[in-house]
């Protein structure tokens, strides 16, 4: 708590020794001054961290070589990418290629504002707050189309509806996981979410039945949602070169780059308030510990757990990924939903407890089981131009 | 069930990043400039020419006859005879190369130069540091690059120079017979002829 | 009439004017993106903060996309451009556009909204929207909602013939395999 209200006091003795018409201005720019500056630092360490964990993965040392343990690896990849040649293709559309990858970090940086870091510590404290961050992530898929169209090069244009395609098809269950949270919160507001989960660790919502499927479908569709791995087939490097971020180069690949870094610790971010317990500690005693501190611990491990994935998994084929979606994604959410309504009506206790977990185990399994027994091994069915000309 | 394999593959992956900390075996990576892995003797990539004894002008062994020249396939050596010949290590008066170039931009390491060459000169190298700033200067290897005594190549290919150093012990041993029986050849010559001309002076002298 | 409004207003008009004059369709229907922000700008100035987030949600995520995607799948990367300017598209379209603004002029003239003084946005805005929807306005919702259900099976079904095709031939394959046995 200390913490926080330092840096709220600190921030309204700078507001205020400003002329009275910029304290507005001021206080929007000092707000959001530390969430831009920290998260991009963080993006450069996590590039590092992710590259060092892979090659663990894979039984190598990864980058050690620039500064101590390869430290200074994210600011030689800094100089590089910007001190890089910025080739513009000559058909493209040069007005909305330059804008892409503005739009694209611009939406994923706004994702931020709403999340809460500690008590108080919201840059825009507002009722619909998930709403305002589920709206952006809507803005960047028109910014990866913009990607896409404006680079005038197929692999470009395919990615992006490629990732458009999945961006859509995951928008769903992971709005509809996060509902069944706002449903027994009841509240749209991120900071009324953290605040009901502030009693300690059995007060967070993966440790209950709707909480603990919504948080996996959540993740799940996180993943997508970003575009990693596994399902990073719009920048799939061995088919689609780099997807819709084919035809840049120097800085404007970085800015996508630092797009998707920004837009992973925003939905992990997300995940942490919504599941987590967001910045609050998970036993009363520590919560002398400031609470950015427990909500980038957990937002830390979150994209740890990002990069095991990574390193584990192969790419998604693309009807799988949709598959995956539509099949299995979809169904489990609403079922997630409704436990959680049964959550809301018999108003939490043990009896809910039960219910609502017996409904979700039931549904997966058995949901599961029928999917699983539905594709099992088929053996894969060609079609060909002159079979599907026979009349029968 | 949906899920199961995922968590099995992490947690395989999970052994590798913990493993890796723990059992240095399972980093299989060297550290190329600090470390070096000794190379394989078999190792082999690009020709030089071999000299006996401590001086490489004296001791090159190679004679400048040009076979090498001719059969490099991509043409990658470049010979000029000197006017100046110097004894081999037989004795006899050899030619020497004045210019002996080899481009290693060129050179496909095919090993035909070392299988036709009558003088056990040149050989096949194992160093691959040949990296420059310049790609042309520095990637043709005049003849005092080249030259590279037999202890060296003792060291990189052991097995090979001893079957070399044989083979030149036999020809040393070969030519010093040779040099015997030509010598006892000559000797016999020079006694039969003694004879006869001693026979012939006898006879003549049992005539008069 | 604050200048934040002046702004919004001016970048709306000048963004749907744009809409539809370029040339380009792919031009038109970003510009179009810019107007939906803009509305969703006048959205958040009357204080009405779900609507207007649910404006870009929608609007900007969803509809514009699907208005690439159609634009993308039917005329195909090169074809993106209008060639003519023809005067009977032109007007009909003025007349279109006029009857729509007279319907929906006439429609706000005559509903409660103008006797009524504008109210004052509340600050529990949100649950009040939620309860309105589902109690007074439940019947709309559905009907809507059906509305919706019934379009997507529509289009589900537009898409099955390729499936017919696709089983026909799996069972084709399968009468070639037992006659091979």
């Amino acid at each position: 708590m200390w913490f926080e209200e330092l840096l709220i006091t600190i921030k309204y003795y700078l507001v205020l020794q400003m002329p009275g018409s910029l304290q507005p201005v001021g206080s929007a720019f000092l707000s959001s001054l530390p969430i831009m500056t920290s998260f991009g630092g963080l993006f450069a360490l996590a590039t590092l961290l992710e590259r060092k964990m892979l090659g663990r993965i894979q039984n190598r040392y990864g980058p050690n070589r620039v500064g101590p343990g390869g430290l200074l690896q994210p600011v030689a990849d800094g100089i590089k990418m910007l001190t890089k040649e910025d080739i513009v293709p000559k058909n493209a559309d040069h007005l909305i290629h330059f804008l892409a990858p503005l739009g694209l970090l611009v939406s994923a940086m706004l994702g931020l504002s709403v999340i809460p870091f500690g008590h108080r510590l919201i840059a825009l404290d507002i009722e619909t707050g998930i709403l305002f961050f589920f709206a952006m992530g809507a803005a960047s898929e028109l910014a990866i189309f913009m990607a896409g169209w404006g680079s005038r090069n197929k692999y470009a244009l395919l990615g992006a509806l490629r990732a458009i395609a999945q961006m859509i098809s995951y928008e769903i269950p992971l709005i509809l996981s996060a509902l069944s949270v706002l449903m027994v919160v009841g509240s749209l507001s991120l900071s009324d979410v953290a605040q009901a989960q502030s009693g300690g660790i059995h007060t967070w919502h993966i440790f209950t039945p709707w909480g603990f499927l919504g948080c996996i479908l959540f993740l799940i569709s996180t993943l997508a949602e970003i575009n990693r791995s596994p399902f990073d087939i719009p920048e799939a490097e061995s088919e689609l070169i780099a997807g819709h971020m084919t035809e840049y180069s120097g800085f404007k690949y970085a800015l996508f780059f630092m797009a998707e870094g920004v837009a992973m610790f925003a939905m992990c971010a997300l995940t942490a308030t919504l599941f987590l317990g967001g910045y609050h500690a998970p036993l009363p005693i520590l919560s002398f510990i400031p609470g950015p501190v427990w909500l980038f611990g957990k937002l830390t491990s979150l994209v740890l757990l990002f990069i095991w994935i990574r390193g584990t998994m192969p790419r998604l084929r693309a009807d799988q990924l949709m598959e995956f979606a539509w099949k299995f994604m979809l169904p489990m959410s609403v079922v997630n939903l409704i436990a959680a309504g049964v959550w809301v009506a018999l108003d939490g206790g043990v009896a809910a407890w039960i219910l609502s977990g017996l409904l979700n185990c039931v549904a997966y399994f058995g949901w599961s089981r029928i999917l699983s027994q539905a594709s099992r091994f088929n053996p894969r069915t060609y079609r060909y131009a002159e079979e599907a000309g026979v009349s029968k | 069930m949906i899920g199961k394999g995922i968590l099995k593959g992490m947690v395989e992956t999970a052994r590798n990043l913990t493993g890796s900390f723990h059992d240095p075996d399972r980093l299989t990576t060297v550290e190329y400039p600090e470390q070096k892995i000794p190379a394989k003797e078999n190792a082999r990539n690009f020709p030089f020419l071999i000299y006996d004894g401590d001086d490489w002008e004296a001791g090159l062994r190679c004679v400048s006859c040009q076979i090498c020249e001719k059969e490099c396939p991509p043409q990658c050596i470049y010979i000029e005879k000197d006017k100046e010949k110097k004894p081999d290590f037989l004795g006899k008066m050899q030619m020497q190369p004045k210019i002996f170039d080899i481009d290693v931009s060129v050179c496909m390491g095919c090993q035909i130069c070392v299988e036709v060459c009558p003088f056990e000169s040149i050989r096949m190298d194992n160093d691959f540091e040949y990296a420059g700033s310049d790609r042309f200067e520095s990637l043709l290897l005049t003849k005092d690059q080249l030259a590279k005594s037999n202890k060296y190549y003792h060291s990189i290919h052991p097995t090979e120079a001893q079957e070399t150093d044989e083979i030149r012990v036999q020809k040393r041993e070969d030519h010093l017979a040779k040099e015997k029986a030509k010598a006892e050849k000559l000797a016999k010559a020079k006694e039969e002829a003694a004879t006869k001309a001693a026979l012939s002076k006898a006879e003549k002298a049992k005539e008069e | 009439m604050s200048l934040f409004f002046t702004i919004t207003a001016l970048i709306t008009m000048a963004s749907a004017i744009a809409a539809m004059t370029l040339r380009n369709l792919v031009h038109c229907v970003l510009c179009l993106t810019v107007t939906f922000a803009g509305i969703a700008l006048v959205f958040l100035q009357l204080g009405a903060e779900f609507i207007g987030f649910s404006q870009i949600l929608v609007y900007i995520g969803a509809v514009s996309i699907l208005m690439l995607f159609a634009l993308l799948m039917t005329r195909g990367g090169t074809e993106l451009t209008l060639k003519r300017w023809d005067p009977v598209h032109w007007i009909t379209g003025t007349l279109i556009g006029i009857a729509g603004f007279g319907v929906m002029s006439f429609a706000i003239f005559n509903s409660s909204l103008r006797q009524s003084k504008i109210p004052e946005a509340k600050a529990d805005s949100l649950h009040a929207l939620g309860n309105s929807l589902l109690s007074q306005y439940v019947l709309p919702l559905e009907v809507m909602a059906l509305l919706l259900t019934v379009a997507l099976i529509g289009a589900a079904l537009i898409a099955l013939p390729e499936k017919k095709v696709f089983r026909r031939n799996a069972s084709f394959s399968k009468n070639q395999e037992s006659g091979n046995k």
